[in-house]
């Protein structure tokens, strides 16, 4: 029977993509001094089910890969090998080697074949330099021996020892064989046969004399015997013809020369079948709890779904049928949430699937900076969406990369202004609101605000003698084209990061800002929303349309008081709250609506915070809050700025989602509305 | 909803066994006779109310809800510059699946009535003279003589993917 | 009565390719992932043949023969590992821990049914 080895490759893919990831994170954990022997032994095992695995699979270039790898970390576990930074890094360096090939395999890529024999030549150098390291394995361990091919008659003696049925084996499995080799005669020897009361039924006494004739070579027989061939006494004699002996001849196959170029094997190359190389996956572990919560909703939900439908059936309708309706109609919502929440839980996974790519990365920067890091990550636990978490990995890998590179200062200059010469680079996520915080903060040099500034004018982003807060000024790193790096290093600096990350991070309708102080370090936080498809809204009303305000970015609502209203000539007016002075966004202007009234005093302003802005829009009316499923405008149409998608209301009527960060945005730009005309009267001065 | 199939019976089959022949939808709008690919023609709806989107040219009218999707309605008398009407219940609504770059879009178009089903063959169809103003000719396919009647045939993919309609190329991913 | 065979291998991959292979030959296949698991397993079932993996987290495949064959329903029952070739001492480690016999990985699937042949019938 064949089996389609290829229906277990996706399983093995992941777990080996698993297993890679422990191998790094253990390697660098591994204190060269004092190597734990835990620790090795779990990269070894690692290293090692990759090889069988891919062996098994039919992924020969990945199993000879993987061989060099396994023999070292054997010999380090064995403490035959001491543990060198230097054999630490090869062993990383062969992990990426491994994990590209693993990647372009499953894809349907080419390999790259000339990284692959560099890295295995570091590995075969590293094995030979090594304590007691033989390059020359044999890889088959069955010694090939000279076939007596012209016998054809067999006498085997078989002695098993007292204890070989304890190791399970069977006699009469092996005489069973030997019959289906050829013609058997088989005779017990009953001469060590104990009394019966002396006879212990767990222990053999038993020999046997087997005369087997047919075409049969002798490592043919000696196979069957393998097992047990030191729980026994053993003796095969040809008995004709006679002229060979019993010699075996150790022939080891020769050393396989591990050229992967060569050796690349047409299983090897999915031809055909080109999937898109994406680092996202295609499937979620889910723990068997969650599965479990989602029937007994499910459940729930096709009772009450019964119980709703019988009054479907109703005849007529009692204000008691009213009011169990309503009972049913209430636990059809209970339902549907703890559903909801229940399935969103599902695509939740520990943000440390993203943190775990850190400590390498550090690691290597800092190595090639010159630099000293300490990395610190917390709140490893807090869950997000599978697909945020995929998107919002290369925007942090490229804030730390900026904060090790920009904010850390090297090691002399940082002992030079009294800190101490290791940076600190700490990573944090935590849960607020209906949001996930993720901030990156470090104890370096603070963002240059001179630099900046004298960049942004010179950029034309800002103009010569324009008066810009610190938090504003900070804020224009986000702008495009602002790199104040003196260099443009190949790890950051280009100058068309920053501005790529906070777009990237809206798209996913999170917000991104940073706080910085001079001389102490930098804070970059990113907010992003719990699930893509979710939002808890208020909805309200601008003329005839229907708005939606996402609940975590309000922060009041108020009724107006035309006193705390004031105007900048040539700017628009801005709204007194407390000691805040807030833009007022005139919603209607903005989307060119007919509003029910345009004095402010008749409407509502509602104070809203994005990225550190605030804005008050000034709507009619404030309707109800709920949840809606965010529907995209892009699919058929396209993207819209202040808004950040659609949803569908009870009614069936559509309603426009407002995204706050973009309403900022477009203040700045639009332009502001003529007021005198409108306030009609009411002016304040 | 109409029912493409019934028109459909009355199909024009203007040479015996010609094989580039297609079919096309024929719809009014202000007394001329417009066709589009009815491969394209998704379903025919009447009008309902549309949610305005800010910042959009006249003629886009707003969105629809479509069975749960987002759907941007386009007005084609003000897309061709026509005099308006106000919509009612006998108005049209033809959603069309347009091709754009790599992928496909639903979008409605705000029609006068749906005419007929016809058989075209592609030489039939002739090269549309400048008109000059009125209806781009980016647009126009070109023009086909039915019945003694002529038909501008319409191209969906230019007409539905002008930049105002979809994302410019570097904003896309 | 169908023959039980208890598959034991940290690797899922490698689980579900003994799995599969044994069940389509019509055995009852229980897998687990380390030897703690598997002894668990052993103790509340009784299984025709054990298949296991050396190297495990929690309790490897030596140790988990040495518990295996001080349990009474299992001082007989075959036992066979799973080693691969560069880890040869392994096998005599497992025989003096009173392993039946192993397998070399890696290994097709006819290789396994025919050895688990040989062995259950």
């Amino acid at each position: 029977m064949t089996i389609d080895m290829t229906q277990f490759l996706q399983t093995f893919y992941e777990e080996s993509f698993e297993g890679l990831d422990i191998m790094e994170s253990e390697l660098l954990n591994l204190d060269v001094g004092a190597a734990d022997a835990e620790t090795i032994n779990t990269i070894f095992r690692a290293a090692h089910s990759i090889k069988g695995g891919s062996g098994t699979f039919g992924l020969s270039a990945v199993a000879e890969y993987t061989h060099v790898m396994e023999t070292l970390l054997d010999e380090m576990r064995d403490g035959r090998r001491q543990v060198t930074q230097e054999g630490v890094d090869v062993l990383l360096r062969s992990v990426d080697v491994l994990r590209s090939m693993l990647t372009a395999l499953r894809d349907g890529d080419e390999l790259d074949g000339q990284g692959i024999s560099d890295s295995q030549k570091e590995l075969d150098t590293l094995l030979a330099s090594g304590a007691g390291a033989t390059i020359q394995e044999t890889i088959s361990e069955t010694a090939n021996q000279s076939d007596n091919d012209s016998v054809t008659e067999w006498q085997i003696t078989f002695r098993p020892h007292k204890n070989m049925l304890k190791t399970g084996n069977d006699t009469v499995r092996m005489l069973r064989e030997l019959c289906s080799l050829g013609d058997a005669k088989i005779q017990a020897n009953l001469e060590s046969l104990p009394l019966l009361t002396e006879l212990d039924p767990e222990e053999s006494h038993l020999g046997w004399i087997i005369d087997l004739s047919g075409e049969v070579t002798e490592s043919q027989i000696k196979e069957i015997f393998e097992w047990v061939d030191d729980e026994c006494d053993l003796k095969i004699v040809p008995l004709k013809p006679d002229s060979v002996e019993e010699v075996s001849i150790q022939d080891a196959p020769q050393p396989e020369v591990i050229d992967s170029q060569d050796r690349r094997t047409a299983t090897d190359r999915r031809t055909g079948d080109r999937r898109k190389a994406t680092t996202e996956s295609a499937s979620i572990r889910v723990s068997i709890d969650k599965v479990d919560e989602l029937i007994n909703t499910v459940g729930e939900l096709v009772i009450t779904q019964s119980m709703l439908g019988q009054f479907g059936e109703a005849e007529d309708f009692t204000p008691e049928h009213i009011e169990k309706l309503r009972d049913g109609l209430g636990q059809l919502e209970r339902y549907t949430r703890e559903l909801q929440e229940s399935v969103m839980r599902i695509r939740m996974l520990p943000i440390s699937f993203v943190f775990q790519r850190f400590p390498r990365l550090v690691h290597d920067l800092s190595g090639k900076l010159e630099k000293k890091i300490e990395l610190r990550m917390s709140g490893e636990g807090t869950e997000l969406d599978k697909t945020v978490m995929e998107k919002i990995g290369d925007p942090l890998v490229h804030l730390v990369r900026n904060s090790i590179d920009h904010g850390i200062e090297m090691p002399a200059m940082r002992a030079a202004s009294g800190k101490s010469e290791t940076g600190v680079v700490h990573l944090n996520a935590y849960h607020q609101g209906g949001n996930i915080v993720i901030e990156i903060t470090d104890d370096g040099a603070g963002l240059n605000r001179e630099k900046i500034l004298n960049k942004a004018i010179k950029n034309g982003l800002v103009s010569a003698n324009e008066q810009l807060t610190n938090e504003q000024i900070d804020d224009l790193v986000f702008s495009p084209g602002l790199s104040t790096a003196d260099q443009v290093s190949d790890i950051s600096g280009r100058g068309v990061g920053m501005d790529v990350v906070r777009k990237n991070i809206r798209s996913l309708g999170g917000t991104v800002e940073v706080k910085s102080s001079p001389g102490k370090g930098s804070t970059f936080s990113i907010r992003l929303p719990l699930t893509l498809a979710i939002l808890d809204g208020q909805l309200v009303t601008v003329g005839k349309e229907t708005y939606i305000v996402p609940l975590v970015s309000i922060v009041e609502s108020i009724q107006v008081k035309q006193e705390n209203v004031n105007r900048i000539s040539g700017r628009g007016e801005v709204y007194k709250l407390r000691d805040d002075y807030i833009p007022i966004v005139r919603l209607y202007h903005l989307f060119g609506i007919k509003p029910r009234s345009e004095v402010l005093n008749n409407g509502l302003l509602v104070v809203v915070e994005a990225e550190g802005h605030k804005i008050a829009l000034y709507v009619d009316d404030l309707q109800g809050q709920q949840q809606v499923v965010i529907k995209s405008l892009e699919t058929n149409f396209k993207k819209v700025e202040g808004l950040s998608g659609a949803t569908i209301l009870g009614d069936g009527t559509v309603a426009l989602i407002l995204d706050i960060s973009g309403l900022v945005t477009l203040t700045k730009t639009a332009g502001v509305p003529d007021l005198t005309v409108i306030d009609g009267g009411i002016v304040a001065a | 909803m109409t029912d493409i199939a019934q028109t459909v019976g009355n199909t024009d089959i203007m040479t015996a066994g010609d094989v580039s022949q297609q079919q096309y939808l024929t719809f009014m709008l202000a007394g001329e006779e417009y066709g589009v690919d009815i491969l394209r023609v998704q379903e025919i709806k009447g009008w309902d109310t549309v949610t305005q989107i800010p910042n959009t040219p006249k003629y886009i009218r707003g969105v629809i809800n479509l069975r749960g999707t987002i759907v941007p309605i386009i007005d084609m008398r003000c897309r061709f510059n026509l005099e308006e009407l106000t919509y009612g219940p006998t108005t049209v609504v033809i959603v069309l699946k347009v091709n754009s770059k790599d992928k496909s879009r639903i979008m409605g178009i705000v029609v006068d009535g749906v005419s007929d089903v016809y058989n075209m063959p592609d030489e039939e169809i002739k090269p549309s003279p400048d008109f000059g103003s009125a209806v781009d000719t980016n647009f126009v396919k070109g023009l086909a003589t039915v019945h003694e009647k002529m038909v501008i045939v319409l191209d969906i993919d230019h007409m539905c993917n002008s930049d105002e309609l979809s994302d410019i190329e570097a904003a896309t991913n | 009565m169908a023959v039980k065979i208890l598959a034991v291998d940290d690797s899922a991959s490698m689980r579900q390719m003994v799995s599969f292979t044994l069940k389509g030959a019509g055995y009852d296949v229980e897998e687990a992932a380390d030897g703690q698991q598997a002894l668990t397993k052993a103790k509340s079932g009784k299984f025709n043949l054990v298949i296991s993996d050396v190297n495990m987290p929690v309790m490897d495949g030596i140790a988990l023969i040495k518990e295996l064959r001080a349990l009474a329903d299992y001082k007989f029952t075959p036992i066979l590992m799973l080693t691969t070739e560069s880890t040869s001492d392994k096998k005599q480690e497992g025989k003096s821990a009173g392993a039946t016999g192993w397998i070399v990985k890696p290994f097709n699937p006819d290789q396994l049914l025919a050895t688990v042949k040989k062995v259950v019938g």
